[in-house]
């Protein structure tokens, strides 16, 4: 989206966790402190309650005398990894049913997820995250590859679906499909069958 | 018949998916029930992360049960939202136990001879988080199911009911919910919302700029109309069959060998070895 990431951390607006950083270093940590990624410590299934602690954590205050985040946005890269790790579907979705309570109910932000679709192959508990998912999801955008193979000039296509009461009033259709080429540092879109280079 | 479904009792099952959600239904459908509305709140923390020693004892499924020893008098309509986080949460088992003990109090009244109100419990279910198990056992304690669909942007609802004694019913209703979650019943999927040419341009005759002539003139069509099919059995052929007349040649072959040929009948292909 052209952001500078450095400069928003510099300036105090981002807030990054390094999930293959923080992962190794828990080996090395002192048990005793809490980590974010805590559950990669336990035998069994855990929980993600510390890395939401994390998340809000993050949200708060500096100072306590500082108005705290005003709209904030919480981007997850991506939870399919989590699955992979061991935990299990039910627990990820708790994850981001707590982040939506603080970050979209208290804080009016955002919540911004990517989960990954297993396709073809069949994977319960990957497929129960992305229904999980779906339902608490207002917007759902799902980017998928061309019906008809590769192509250079167009690389996918982007199907999004709102979800919100159906509205006789509402004139708006319920999903859009889109298609996209994707640039240095942008993405550009266009109708089905209208790219530049097909034209 | 979707207006007045919690009029029924039991459990009423509210069955969505991704691409049509149902809570803003179960919202109309509790605005439209409620007289006196409790909010339980189990959003922010239903797993006690917090706390802060203001959650429920015994969490969600505590609360439910809580509603199962009530004694205070009176209709009242449970609304869950949703069926789909208890039941991902709890055995099946455990939650079905406890809607059927919340949905059917007012079959054992207590003992001191007081009436019971009817009790409705209206849950959410999200279809595709569950398999076919689950969602068969709760649909068998369900005594209405509501199925949301739709097609072009309009919702509908098929509602199959049973009726103890009754013959179940099965019905479609098309609606949708207004922004302050009143319910509007439709006849059926909107005509503007169809895709319709426009009138003032004439339809296009796909025959007419055609390198090859598909037209037939009056002539050649009474031709092709009276063509009879060769392999078609008409009452003429059968005649024609039944008795052959003499005056019809029977066809011959006529053969010429020349030098080469050998016609000997015991051995035409000349390929054995005698």
């Amino acid at each position: 989206m052209g952001v500078n990431l450095t400069m928003a951390r510099e300036r105090g607006q981002l807030v990054f966790l390094e999930g293959l950083k923080s992962a190794v270093d828990i080996f090395f940590q002192a048990q005793e402190k809490p980590h974010p990624l805590q559950f990669l410590r336990e035998a069994n299934a855990g929980n993600l309650k510390p890395l939401f602690e994390f998340v809000r954590e993050a949200l708060k205050p500096v100072d306590s005398g500082e108005a705290g985040w005003t709209y904030p946005v919480l981007l997850v890269d991506d939870l399919s990894v989590l699955l992979s790790l061991g935990l299990g579907a039910v627990a990820v979705l708790d994850f981001i049913h707590y982040c939506r309570a603080t970050v979209c109910w208290e804080l009016k932000g955002n919540v911004v997820v990517l989960v990954h679709d297993s396709g073809d192959v069949e994977d319960e508990e990957n497929d129960i995250l992305l229904n999980g998912l779906s339902h608490q999801s207002h917007l759902i955008l799902r980017a998928e590859g061309l019906a008809t193979g590769f192509c250079r000039d167009v690389h996918g296509q982007l199907r999004i679906l709102w979800r919100r009461p159906s509205q006789s009033t509402s004139q708006r259709d319920q999903s859009l499909t889109y298609q996209y080429k994707i640039q240095d540092r942008s993405v550009s879109f266009f109708a089905k069958g209208m790219s530049p280079a097909v034209l | 018949m979707l207006d007045s479904l919690l009029a029924l009792g039991g459990l009423v099952l509210l069955r969505d998916s991704v691409e049509w959600e149902g809570r803003s239904l179960l919202k109309a459908l509790v605005k439209k029930s409620a007289l006196w509305l409790v909010y339980h709140d189990f959003f922010r923390d239903p797993l006690n992360w917090s706390k802060t020693g203001e959650a429920l004892p015994g969490g969600p499924l505590g609360a439910l049960r809580a509603m199962c020893n009530r004694t205070d008098l009176g209709p009242v309509t449970i609304a869950l939202d949703s069926l789909s986080w208890l039941l991902l949460h709890l055995p099946c088992t455990t939650l079905c136990q406890t809607l059927h003990t919340v949905s059917h109090q007012d079959s054992c009244p207590p003992g001191d001879g007081s009436p019971v109100g009817k009790v409705h419990v209206l849950g959410l279910l999200h279809e595709e988080l569950h398999g076919p198990g689950p969602m068969g056992a709760l649909s068998s304690l369900a005594q209405t199911e509501v199925t949301l669909g739709g097609i072009m942007g309009q919702a509908s609802a098929r509602i199959l009911c049973r009726r103890p004694r009754q013959r179940p019913t099965d019905q479609t209703q098309w609606f949708s919910i207004l922004p302050d979650f009143s319910l509007d019943l439709q006849e059926g999927p909107s005509i503007e919302s169809q895709p319709h040419s426009d009138p003032h341009i004439p339809p296009v005759d796909p025959t007419a700029h055609l390198t090859f002539n598909l037209h037939l003139s009056k002539k050649e069509r009474e031709a092709r109309d009276n063509l009879t099919l060769p392999f078609q059995f008409s009452s003429e052929k059968q005649e024609a069959l039944l008795r052959p007349r003499p005056s019809q040649a029977t066809s011959h072959i006529f053969y010429e060998p020349d030098a080469y040929d050998d016609l000997d009948q015991e051995d035409p292909d000349d390929d054995l070895d005698i």
